[in-house]
């Protein structure tokens, strides 16, 4: 029984964060793709600097000596991801529409968002330092324990409290984006817009608001990752620059301008990597019983070592294109 | 007081001009055909007056103000509507979307009109969860109409409406245009079945080179022997 609950901590759980994670960040950048035509490469460093706004919100709740019964991470997140939103629709506004309204290609965006990923990164490197940071220096972060001796094992499952919120705020968040998009005529026009720029045009939609409102979801929905990956780990100057390839990748797999497609191709994703880097040795150890004399398990069974965990979403990312290259969702194509 | 006209049009896609000082002009009670070969400057001549170009010489004047060069989303809220002839619904969307797309620009509740838009075009109600991606061509010509009409449009610009229909589809289409048009809604398309076009148009506009070649009413230019001769395909019996 011990192996079932190691699988379950090491994968289930740990596949399902990860997964949330890259689900955020890639419904981010497909629906800017979707509407703007171009791959945001500084998504990731968005997810980045929304962690940070929220860590600069609990230090002063912390000053202020604010307690909570949750982590103060997850109370300052409507606040930060409104910051965020805001920050978002900044950078928009500074780099990306001038370069619009001159007519430039999606490449040049594309550069032009390198640009702003090396500038943020600048940015905090410059205000904050390059040190690792914890939101959890003022409190403890809760470990839930859950008994499994009734079924004869003496592991435990166990899960963090910020762990439980990351899953249930991005089941949330997927819930209310997809009434977003379904149920409101700005949604309605979101998805018209990445449907068919040109008749979207000719429709009378108000395409600058459809573009700022893009902005405002990718902008807050980054902010929420961000922060969520830096409560599960700890918050750098480049958390979340080195996970932007698999968000791509998930983005891509799941088929550009789709978001559910973005939300599926994140979670295949997450445990894909982490169903890669599992020690299979461990859940396969009551083999050693019944192997014959001399024959045992290797004590590293994992398909691929930690380090190389981001080779995983290129693996899926290469399969994917050659097998159904617009991705799972048949998303657009250029 | 004429619904729109075109004064002298000079206009282009950027590069040389494609339009060369073309007159058009049509009441809302016309329906009004543009025909002419192919490279006349049909469609240019419809993407002028909805500002999907730069018209470079001229005026164009809808409902009593200029509208030359102004950008189409605030052309629709004055009562424009365009059908492009490609790629005229959101694939992905379903028939009532797209329907709801073509309201995007009205503040008041579009319910009323989209049931008339379902009584004109029956079969987009039964159709109307459906993505618009997945029904055939004619289906997809009447989700474009249905989608322009959504606005309650004044002047309805319709881009070759039955470009690769069946004849059934065709036959289908004009009549809908007819019937749209006598609850007071200009139109003014462009056509490449100009004899069918013709016989329904009260005005219709020959077109070659960019520039007018003859102006008429639709039964004029049908019996018209030059036209008939050099853009009907010869005379018909």
């Amino acid at each position: 029984m011990n192996e079932l609950i190691f699988f379950i901590n090491k994968v289930l759980i740990s596949g399902a964060i990860l997964g949330s994670i890259y689900a955020l960040g890639a419904v981010g950048v497909t629906l800017i793709f979707g509407i703007l035509r171009f791959a945001h490469f500084a998504h990731g460093d968005m997810m980045t600097l929304g962690a940070f706004v929220s860590y600069i919100l609990v230090t002063l709740l912390v000053a202020m000596g604010v307690t909570a019964p949750i982590p103060l991470g997850i109370l300052v997140l409507p606040v930060a991801m409104a910051i965020a939103a805001v920050i978002a629709l900044g950078i928009d506004k500074g780099f990306y529409a001038p370069l619009r309204a001159r007519g430039s290609k999606p490449v040049v965006l594309l550069i032009a968002s390198i640009g702003v990923t090396l500038m943020i990164q600048g940015l905090i490197r410059l205000f904050a330092g390059v040190g690792t940071r914890s939101f959890f220096d003022a409190e403890a972060k809760d470990i839930f324990r859950i008994d499994m001796s009734w079924l004869g094992a003496t592991r435990d499952i166990s899960i963090t409290e910020p762990q439980i919120w990351m899953i249930g705020l991005t089941v949330v968040a997927v819930i209310l984006l997809h009434i977003f998009l379904t149920g409101t005529r700005l949604g309605k026009a979101m998805r018209a817009m990445a449907d068919n720029m040109d008749l979207a045009l000719v429709s009378g939609i108000n395409t600058a608001l459809v573009v700022r409102v893009t902005w405002v979801i990718a902008g807050s929905l980054a902010c929420l990752a961000g922060t969520m990956l830096a409560l599960d780990v700890t918050l750098k100057p480049d958390l979340a620059f080195n996970i932007v390839l698999p968000i791509f990748a998930a983005a891509i797999v799941g088929g550009l301008g789709q978001s559910y497609g973005a939300i599926a191709g994140g979670y295949l994703v997450g445990f894909a990597e982490t169903l890669a880097v599992f020690n299979w040795s461990a859940v396969l150890r009551p083999l050693n019983d019944v192997l014959p004399a001399g024959w045992s398990l290797p004590q590293n069974l994992a398909l691929v070592p930690t380090e190389y965990k981001l080779t995983v979403a290129f693996v899926i990312l290469v399969v994917v294109l050659l097998v159904r290259p617009t991705g799972i969702f048949r998303g657009a194509s250029t | 007081m004429a619904l729109v006209s075109l004064h002298d049009v000079t206009a282009g896609y950027g590069g040389a001009p494609i339009l060369h000082g073309v007159n058009i002009s049509i009441e809302a009670s016309d329906v009004g055909v543009i025909v002419g070969p192919n490279g006349a400057g049909k469609s240019t001549a419809l993407k002028s007056i909805f500002g999907l170009l730069k018209v470079s010489e001229g005026s164009i004047v809808f409902d009593g103000d200029d509208i030359t060069n102004r950008s189409p989303d605030s052309l629709v809220p004055k009562g424009l509507s365009f059908v492009p002839q490609e790629h005229n619904v959101f694939t992905s969307l379903s028939v009532s979307e797209n329907l709801e797309m073509g309201a995007f620009t009205r503040t008041d509740d579009f319910a009323d009109t989209m049931t008339e838009v379902y009584d004109m075009f029956p079969d987009l109600k039964l159709k109307r969860h459906q993505r618009a991606g997945e029904l055939s061509g004619g289906q997809r010509q009447m989700v474009a109409m249905g989608r322009a009409l959504m606005s309650r449009p004044k002047l309805l610009l319709l881009d070759e409406p039955s470009a690769g229909l069946s004849p059934r589809y065709m036959m289908e289409i004009f009549a809908q245009v007819a019937r749209i048009n006598q609850t007071g809604v200009g139109v003014l398309m462009v056509e490449q079945n100009a004899r069918q076009a013709l016989g329904f148009a009260t005005k219709g506009f020959v077109l070659a080179n960019g520039s007018n070649l003859f102006t008429g009413t639709g039964q004029d230019l049908l019996n018209d022997p030059d036209v008939a001769k050099s853009f009907l395909g010869g005379h018909q019996p």
